[in-house]
């Protein structure tokens, strides 16, 4: 297998961070525990699993009652979206989120429920007014991303917050990029639910939490054992959720640290992007400082990330998520940016142990494919 | 479940186990909860002529709480008398073991045990008396 | 005794990852990181490669088409998506659902869900032995019954299902057949070209696999439909979305590998520990055996001890780590569901001891524990009423109790 060297795709997953592993290998091999037996083995298990809960709630500023285990941001996702929303109401969602949430939002239509889009603006950032507009009808629930997994444009939520409060309704955020990338706190963001996910922070695949407002009324979605105060059913996956915990730890050590490396590192990407006539989405807003989403005029986005890989470079076009679709990307879409060019799209998002020699190389090299794109496609012609 | 070292200690070192003949005039028996509840208790007291408890004797089908609460209270009626052991609140009984909430029942059941046992061994003695 | 403490004896609850299994897992934690979904670059294709051989290993185990296979978050999910997802699909055919009181939470939870939306269900008893009477089942069937759903191995009693007979009568009736087989890989065999089932659960963690991993059989032929439960990315072809937990799918193909390979001695070796046990705990009086002890896995060996009360021998036998009814509702003081299913009575229901072997225990481990029984009942029995009452030859059904 030729893998690439050069790891540009932080925002699609994480190395796991070796010190998690660490954490996790007790669980991952000796420890026979299930938690929710009562003896000792269960009880280690059942420790581990309630430190983990302390961990990522302090990470997030909560409580750890507050904090629902999941097996992904996806399936937090679903359990908010499913289970917050009251029958026959509105839902509003934000034009640029994720199928996780806008999917099963959707979903909802068949149990009586309408489903209105929030637009955002060419730097995409929420139009205040269109969700003002659209709480003029019932609505039981509104979600708005905190960051955007592929422009990286951060929304105000608190701001938001305010304003879905006013109508009654419950706000939820889908924060599943933003954690590790900057400072959530999740009483500040002025939430009823958000959503986190621990393979984007080092941590391992298989575990994800739903930081939950306590006078929420929800619906779980898993029915069964009546784990995670019924909200979860399903043996805890210790292992995961101990190296989620373990993640969150660092992230309360290290995240402002990682994110003074990204930002210069996507300072010195971007002039070289500019220079070779790059138009940067969302780069009016506040984004996410490792996340650079970035497109070339006439150069198709899947060709150059092929051409990348070859050449030992891992990024993305569109999102990981969604990269089944050859459509344009929907964030793109919303924001107002032509077909054309969305088409080209390209995501770059660091993580803290990219460097500027790296940088330097892919801008190289990065130059000499759109050079040689460009040829073939004026073969083409 | 969480037990304190006391409960524990008479748990794994319960006092007084045993049983005393039923039918003697100076024994009285209470035998108090029910099986389908979880707690059996039965509590033997032999008394002398002045009155003193000189012997106590359990034995208990229930949970560590219970076992401790009837073992625990089988120390302390000894060389008591009836009255005075008729003072015992099962209050003293959970907190002497630091009983969680859920398990006061058993210091409730332990003092139940020393009334029906006392109770018994008074009708066994009227009795002898109208006999007599 | 050379055994280290406590024993673990609680397999069905969970069991240890093997270690070729961890090994098999530990480098799609670090190198092989990459997002299965990610289809752009080579730690992607990497991911998708390493889920697709653990997609053929879990489908072999059980002589499936991989594509039979969805990945879900375990047992307690693919029940939830089967059973809802079956159940809203083909709710136009009819809105009734059979299944069994002794199911696991995970079924009867969902179908409890479904009754809130409208369905009506029925849950069979079992008969005293734990099995289901097909009879019974028959004519629990009605022409709105769209969904049947009937454990093959069950958790707390080991109790294998007739499910070639009961799925018979489903393909007769028309009636979708969902079997919950948690309990039941790597323990008995399982042929799914051969058996009439549509949709068959597994988990990766009662096999020697992570937790946090687990499948869906959706049959293709004839095709099964079921509605999502989980809406994302579109994962797991449309039926289930999340990004998935490589290394714990790779994790889970191992367990099965293994359990392929292995089952048939591996069963031989566990049997023997357990005729070792029952017969050791036979010489205990007044012990009772829950379930068919002949439709049953051999890992699995329920019994009531008579006068002793369950939590104090749960405290007594704590050099033994065992579950006192199911793992997953022991949390509570409540006597198993199961166990009063089969007609028992509250106090032999606590007093119960789920003892599950697995890979890993030793004959010393059951020798010691044969060993720590007989001495710790002897001792509770000293202490207990009841038992003096028994052995004075008082029926305990005749004494009125003072209940309080």
């Amino acid at each position: 297998m030729n893998h690439s060297a050069t790891y540009f795709d932080h925002n699609a997953t994480t190395a796991l961070d070796s010190r998690v592993l660490q954490a996790m290998l007790p669980f991952l091999s000796k420890q026979p525990g299930n938690a929710t037996s009562r003896h000792s083995y269960g009880r280690a298990a059942r420790q581990a699993v309630d430190q983990a809960r302390a961990q990522v709630a302090e990470a997030v500023g909560a409580h750890p009652s507050q904090i629902i285990f999941t097996a992904s941001g996806t399936e937090a996702n679903n359990l908010a979206i499913q289970g917050m929303v009251e029958s026959n109401s509105q839902i509003l969602v934000s034009a640029i989120e994720h199928p996780a949430v806008t999917r099963p939002a959707l979903t909802m239509r068949q149990r009586g429920n309408s489903v209105a889009s929030i637009a955002v603006d060419a730097s995409g950032k929420l139009i205040d007014s269109s969700l003002q507009n659209l709480l003029s009808q019932p609505t039981s629930l509104v979600s708005v991303m905190l960051a955007n997994n592929e422009t990286g444009v951060i929304q105000n939520i608190a701001e938001i917050g305010e304003m879905v409060r006013s109508q009654g309704a419950y706000l939820h955020t889908d924060a599943v990029q933003a954690l590790g990338k900057i400072a959530v706190d999740f009483s500040a963001l002025n939430v009823h639910a958000m959503s986190l996910s621990s393979h984007k922070i080092k941590g391992p695949q298989g575990a994800g939490a739903l930081v939950l407002d306590k006078r929420v009324d929800i619906r779980p979605l898993l029915y069964g054992g009546g784990q995670e105060k019924g909200l979860r059913s399903g043996t805890e996956n210790v292992a995961a959720i101990v190296g989620f915990g373990q993640a969150c730890e660092l992230i309360k050590q290290e995240l402002s640290e990682q994110a003074l490396i990204v930002t210069q590192l996507r300072v010195q990407l971007e002039a070289g992007l500019k220079k070779l006539g790059a138009t940067i989405f969302g780069d009016q807003s506040e984004r996410l400082p490792n996340t650079s989403f970035f497109a070339f005029n006439e150069i198709d986005g899947e060709t150059l990330v092929v051409a990348l890989d070859r050449k030992g470079f891992a990024v993305a076009s569109g999102s990981a998520c969604s990269s089944d679709s050859t459509e344009p990307s929907h964030v793109l879409l919303a924001m107002g940016i032509a077909r054309d060019l969305a088409r080209g799209a390209i995501r770059i998002s660091l993580g803290g142990k990219n460097t500027a020699t790296q940088i330097e190389v892919f801008l190289t090299v990065l130059e000499n494919e759109l050079l040689r794109l460009k040829r073939l496609s004026a073969i083409a012609i | 479940m969480a037990y304190s070292e006391k409960v524990l200690d008479h748990y794994e070192n319960p006092r007084n186990v045993g049983s005393m003949d039923k039918s003697d005039p100076h024994v009285g028996t209470g035998m108090v909860g029910a099986p389908a509840c979880g707690d059996v208790m039965k509590l033997q007291i032999k008394v002398g002529d002045d009155g003193i408890i000189q012997d106590a004797k359990f034995k208990t089908y229930g949970c560590g709480s219970a076992i401790a609460s009837s073992s625990l209270v089988t120390e302390w009626i000894k060389g008591k008398t009836l009255d005075q052991v008729m003072e015992i609140k099962n209050s003293d009984i959970a907190e002497e073991l630091a009983l969680p909430p859920v398990k006061i029942h058993c210091s409730v059941l332990a003092e139940d045990a020393i009334r029906a046992a006392v109770a018994d061994l008074k009708a066994k003695q009227s009795s002898a008396k109208v006999a007599a | 005794m050379s055994v280290k403490t406590p024993i673990y004896l609680d397999y069905s609850a969970t069991t240890p990852v093997d270690k070729r299994v961890a090994e098999k897992m530990i480098p799609y934690l670090t190198e092989h990181f990459g997002n299965p979904a990610s289809r752009s670059h080579a730690f992607g294709w990497t991911a998708e490669e390493a889920v697709e051989n653990a997609r053929e290993e879990v489908a072999k185990l059980v002589n499936a088409d991989p594509r039979e296979i969805v990945w879900t978050s375990g047992a307690t999910e693919s029940n939830n998506l089967a059973i809802k997802g079956a159940a809203h699909f083909y709710s136009g055919k009819g809105k009734h659902i059979v299944t069994m009181q002794t199911e696991h939470k995970a079924v009867i939870d969902p179908v409890r869900e479904l009754e809130r939306v409208g369905f009506e269900s029925t849950f069979l008893s079992p008969e005293p032995n734990g099995l289901l009477d097909i009879e019974k089942f028959r004519a629990a069937l009605r022409p709105d019954t769209v969904l049947a759903s009937v454990m093959l191995v069950n958790n707390e009693i080991g109790v294998i299902q007739d499910i070639v007979a009961i799925g018979n009568i489903c393909r007769e009736q028309g009636i979708i057949f969902h079997v919950d087989a948690a309990q039941a890989t790597g323990k008995v065999a399982i042929d799914l070209e051969q058996l009439p089932v549509d949709l068959m659960s597994f988990s990766a963690h009662k096999t020697y696999g992570p937790k946090g991993i687990g499948a869906l059989y959706v049959r293709r032929k004839p095709r099964i439909r079921i509605e999502a439960q989980m809406h994302g990315g579109g994962h797991e072809r449309g039926m289930r979305s999340g990004t998935l937990a490589t290394h714990q799918i790779v994790g889970m193909g191992e367990a099965f590998r293994i359990a392929r390979e292995e089952m048939a001695l591996e069963n031989v070796r566990i049997r023997r520990l357990r005729d070792k046990l029952l017969s050791g705990l036979q010489e205990i009086e007044e012990v009772y055996v829950n379930g068919d002890l002949d439709q049953r896995v051999p890992h699995n060996l329920n019994i009531s001890f008579n006068f002793v009360e369950g939590e104090s021998l749960i405290m007594a036998v704590k050099d033994i780590a065992v579950s006192s009814g199911s793992a997953c509702t022991s949390a509570s003081l409540e006597p198993s569901y199961v166990l009063r299913a089969l007609g028992r009575s509250d106090e032999l229901a606590h007093s119960s001891i789920r003892f599950s072997i697995g890979r890993f225990t030793t004959e010393e481990e059951i020798d010691f524990t044969v060993a720590l029984m007989k001495d710790k009942i002897g001792k509770l029995r000293e202490l207990s009423p009841l038992w003096e009452m028994y052995q004075d030859g008082i029926d305990l059904n005749s004494v009125q109790w003072a209940a309080h």
